[in-house]
């Protein structure tokens, strides 16, 4: 069995990156977020979950579609390149990992995102176990593991390595590139060991006995017409805090940017809790802020549910528990209406 | 604590009030949330404590809407907030109750967290009335230990002071927790060079994610439209297409609030990337200060502010080119 020891991970990224693009944790200015490697950066892979997630590297918060170029009546158009090259990205956590799986379902879909496809395509993902999960943590109530995240490669830290498992063929190929730096004495015995550990970290978490119950794509209309809404929003910012950061959120605006030389069109994040999210010619369909911060939960826990074979588009992350910064956040929604089922 | 929900539910029964504007139980002992209490019931999910360091002056602009009065509670530099807001015609003081709570110092999470402590399942010590000087943290990982100080928010190490600048009662003891001089660390920016600053701006504001938290928080930021939401206009509040887009949503902001901005540091409290924007509205209050003699705005209502006021001593605009 295969290891890295944690000393030695900067000769481990410089051999990654002498053939492809190496997304990690980086540390800028006392913040931990997914960035591209080079010698100068701080790598970190012991905050537990970066401001925002791997999302970006995927469907990035801003990118050009196509760019329009205006010389006297003649006009060009010059679509953007997808991505060809191959990339790592190295250290996502499990959560992360099963938010690339709802983005999937909404992207590569008919009508298929070709953008988000080619950088599917070209990324080999390097797991990594989460060894100390935190009290904002509530994926296991989506049923994932943290200990096992299911990627190209998993990595998990036993003592002062990390334990190096292949997974899939990208993984393998991956992993022959680096036989110099990975080392073959790993001992499996500890890697259970610390995966029985961590599964009984997660136990003792205050959100680990989190109940979806009554949460389905079935339930839309009760959960839709419930008063509850009219207290739950009341405190919230009408920030894109919770939608910026959740590694599961997929709506996005198309803008064009007028250049002095044409217009260039991109797309960018949307918020559902923004006054114009689905704005159009006559109007919004969403008028007060209730409706705007329904809609964020009813989509997550109701309607994603509903078209993906009851797929929730929340992976329990536990960002949004983490900064929204008036202290909402899902879970006190999906509480709220525990609590109101069981004084029924 | 217990005064609070005593005095609230008398003036809820008395119909002094129609409803209560405080702090709500989290499900975790460090994230309460603002609420509105209709009911004495509704009551028993008050809280107020350490981890209040919401400020609820802004919530004052949609109460006044509705009918009957709101009871609030604010802290000492939440009144701030309060009479700028009441200066700017945006609450009205007929529709509000002000009962000035005591305040020793807001805690801020990311302090406690950036001292390595996880796992969080308990914090003792963070009573709003108990001066206990260090937190007691029960966590997975074992029990911890933060000086109340070390885990305070930047803001209070610069408390402007312990009296509630307006209020119909106070309850509560308040202590001014200010251990740092308010503008040394603009002093600090400004000592740099061009390049320096440049960077360090550069590195702070390349971590915004145009969520807009801070201009949503913001007393000062009370538009019922901002431009940022506009529409028919390319730099538009979403996207960060470039990073000079980010800086100048910021900068914009900041010439936005000058000399309105109470320096009441919810804009750094809520910036989910820790990014200081206090910074850029400290620099134009010294520079205020400077130029134009001290002044906080807030401290009184309908008070004159220096960039709306003019004197024959007011500075000329020609300083700007001769500071550099």
């Amino acid at each position: 069995m295969l290891r890295i020891a944690k000393d030695n991970l900067t000769a481990l990224f410089r051999e990654i990156a002498k053939s492809q693009s190496l997304f990690l944790p980086v540390k800028n200015a006392g913040q931990t977020n997914y960035g591209i490697w080079t010698e100068d950066k701080e790598a970190d892979l012991d905050t537990l979950k970066t401001v925002k997630s791997a999302k970006d590297i995927f469907f990035p918060q801003s990118e050009t579609l196509y760019t329009c170029f205006k010389d006297g009546k003649k006009i060009e158009i010059k679509p953007q390149e997808l991505e060809k090259e191959k990339f790592v990205v190295f250290g996502m956590r499990a959560c992360d990992i099963e938010g690339i799986k709802v983005l999937d379902k909404v992207f590569l879909s008919d009508p298929v995102d070709s953008f988000y496809k080619a950088r599917r395509d070209h990324a080999t993902i390097v797991a990594l176990s989460c060894s100390e999960p935190e009290e904002s943590c509530f994926c296991s109530a989506f049923g994932i593991d943290c200990a096992e995240p299911i990627a190209d490669v998993r990595i998990t830290l036993v003592g002062d390595s990390y334990i190096w498992e292949a997974l899939s063929q990208k993984g393998e190929e991956l992993t022959q590139s680096l036989k110099t730096v990975l080392i073959d004495d790993a001992d499996e015995k500890a890697l259970k060991e610390e995966k029985e550990k961590i599964r009984n970290i997660v136990e003792m978490l205050p959100l680990s006995d989190l109940s979806l119950d009554g949460f389905s794509g079935d339930s839309v209309s009760e959960k839709f017409d419930s008063p509850i809404w009219e207290e739950l929003y009341k405190p919230c910012l009408a920030c894109g805090t919770c939608t910026f950061v959740c590694p599961t959120c997929q709506c996005y605006d198309i803008k064009d940017y007028t250049t002095n030389k044409g217009v260039e069109r991109y797309r960018c994040w949307d918020s559902c809790m923004y006054s114009d999210f689905t704005m159009m010619a006559h109007g919004n369909n969403r008028t007060s802020q209730m409706q705007r911060y329904r809609q964020r939960f009813m989509h997550k826990l109701c309607y994603f549910p509903a078209n993906n074979d009851g797929m929730y588009s929340c992976v329990g992350c536990g960002r949004c528990v983490e900064k929204c910064p008036q202290g909402l956040n899902i879970v006190k929604v999906i509480k709220a209406f525990n609590k109101q089922g069981g004084e029924k | 604590m217990q005064e609070l929900v005593t005095r609230a539910k008398a003036l809820l029964a008395d119909g002094t009030v129609s409803r209560v504007l405080g702090w709500k139980n989290g499900d975790m002992s460090f994230n309460p949330e603002p609420s509105f209490f209709e009911t004495e019931e509704s009551l028993a999910e008050f809280v107020y404590d350490g981890f209040c360091g919401a400020n609820l002056s802004k919530y004052m602009i949609e109460a006044g809407k509705r009918d009957g009065k709101t009871l609030v509670f604010l802290k000492p530099c939440d009144t701030y907030s309060f009479n700028q807001l009441l200066t700017e015609h945006r609450v009205d003081r007929e529709k509000a109750y002000i009962i000035g709570v005591g305040c020793r110092g807001k805690l801020d999470i990311e302090k406690i967290k950036k001292a390595g402590i996880k796992g969080i399942l308990k914090i003792e010590g963070a009573d709003a009335e108990l001066n206990d000087e260090t937190l007691k943290i029960k966590t997975i990982y074992g029990d911890s230990e933060i000086a109340y100080k070390d885990a305070m928010l930047e803001r209070c190490h610069v408390c402007k002071g312990k009296e509630h600048m307006i209020y119909d009662e106070v309850i509560g003891e308040s202590q001014d927790t200010c251990d740092k001089e308010r503008f040394a660390e603009v002093s600090k920016i400004e000592a740099m060079s061009p390049d320096e600053k440049f960077e360090f701006f550069k590195a702070e504001l390349s971590k915004c994610i145009r969520c807009n938290a801070c201009r949503n928080v913001c007393p000062a930021c009370s538009c019922r439209k901002c431009v940022f939401d506009s529409t028919k206009f390319d730099a538009s509040k979403k996207a960060n297409t470039t990073s000079f887009e980010e800086k100048m949503f910021h900068i914009i902001r900041a010439f936005h609030v000058a000399g309105r901005c109470t320096d009441c540091g919810e804009c750094s409290r809520v910036c989910p990337e820790g990014i200081p924007l206090h910074l850029f509205n400290r620099k134009f209050i010294k520079d205020i200060n400077e130029l134009y003699g001290d002044y906080q705005a807030g401290a009184e209502v309908n008070q004159r502010g220096p960039l709306t006021n003019f004197t024959f001593d007011d500075a000329e605009p020609s300083i700007v080119k001769e500071r550099g």
